[in-house]
């Protein structure tokens, strides 16, 4: 039985489809932050004081480079899906919402790729 | 664009704040935070790529009482916002709805990441200073 409205329905008022995607992605980033971030945590504190060849030197080992970028992945991928729902929920000027959805989407993908070039440079020595 | 007045919800200004409203705007105000506490990230490893002048102007703001301080409540945000996200999670399995498990939660995940943040300051302080 079709409960909608032909209106509503014409219009495509309802599901985008897709909230369920974001729902997971969100989840699943959020049980995979909990070990990195405590491990980021611990590896900053073995980090207090140390200069710029004691941490090139830290984040040059295989581990500690690997476990970065898979960090720095899953943390702005979850900070981007967070702002997204922020936005919406608080941006109501269209214009506004759509240049601040694409805004921070752009933004957090540029310094995720910045952190991933970095870790992989120093990595690499160069 | 509604061409209908609907009432919206909830009127923050007739509320009175709660355990669980608060914790709630505070677990979306930290993830904010946290999330432009990626700028200080980026620049931190950017920096070590670029050489030892931009690293060391890195070291010497995050060192500044300044930086200590920013870096101070970043840590107390991660700490929320982890110990919180985990009560999310725990409520998407269907544990802990009653009110007296939202309230007791609540409290430890605050308890936990005051005293966490804490303890990580006394070891990153213990373990070479700024």
């Amino acid at each position: 039985m079709e409960l909608r409205s032909s209106l509503g329905r014409v219009r495509g008022l309802g599901s985008a489809k897709e909230g369920v995607g974001h729902w997971w992605a969100q989840r699943f980033t959020a049980i995979a932050l909990v070990p990195l971030s405590i491990w980021f945590v611990f590896a900053a504190i073995s980090l207090m004081g140390a200069d710029y060849a004691a941490f090139r030197a830290w984040l040059s080992t295989f581990g500690n480079a690997l476990a970065m970028i898979v960090l720095v992945g899953t943390l702005f991928y979850h900070a981007y899906l967070g702002m997204q729902v922020v936005i919406e929920d608080y941006v109501h000027h269209e214009p506004a919402r759509v240049i601040a959805l694409l805004g921070s989407r752009f933004v957090l993908f540029v310094l995720a790729v910045s952190c991933i070039l970095a870790i992989v440079l120093v990595a690499m020595g160069r | 664009m509604p061409s209908v007045d609907r009432p919206l919800s909830p009127h923050l200004q007739v509320y009175r704040p709660q355990i669980t409203s608060v914790l709630s705007i505070l677990h979306r105000i930290t993830g904010v935070a946290l999330t432009f506490a990626t700028l200080l990230l980026t620049w931190w490893l950017v920096a070590a790529a670029y050489g030892p002048e931009q690293f060391a102007s890195a070291q010497a703001f995050l060192g500044s009482w300044f930086g200590q301080l920013v870096l101070w409540g970043f840590t107390f945000a991660v700490f929320y916002h982890l110990a919180n996200g985990v009560r999310h999670l725990l409520w998407d399995f269907g544990w802990g709805f009653e009110i007296t498990q939202v309230r007791t939660t609540g409290i430890a995940v605050v308890a936990f990441a005051a005293v966490a943040t804490v303890i990580t300051l006394i070891a990153a302080y213990a373990a070479g200073g700024a």
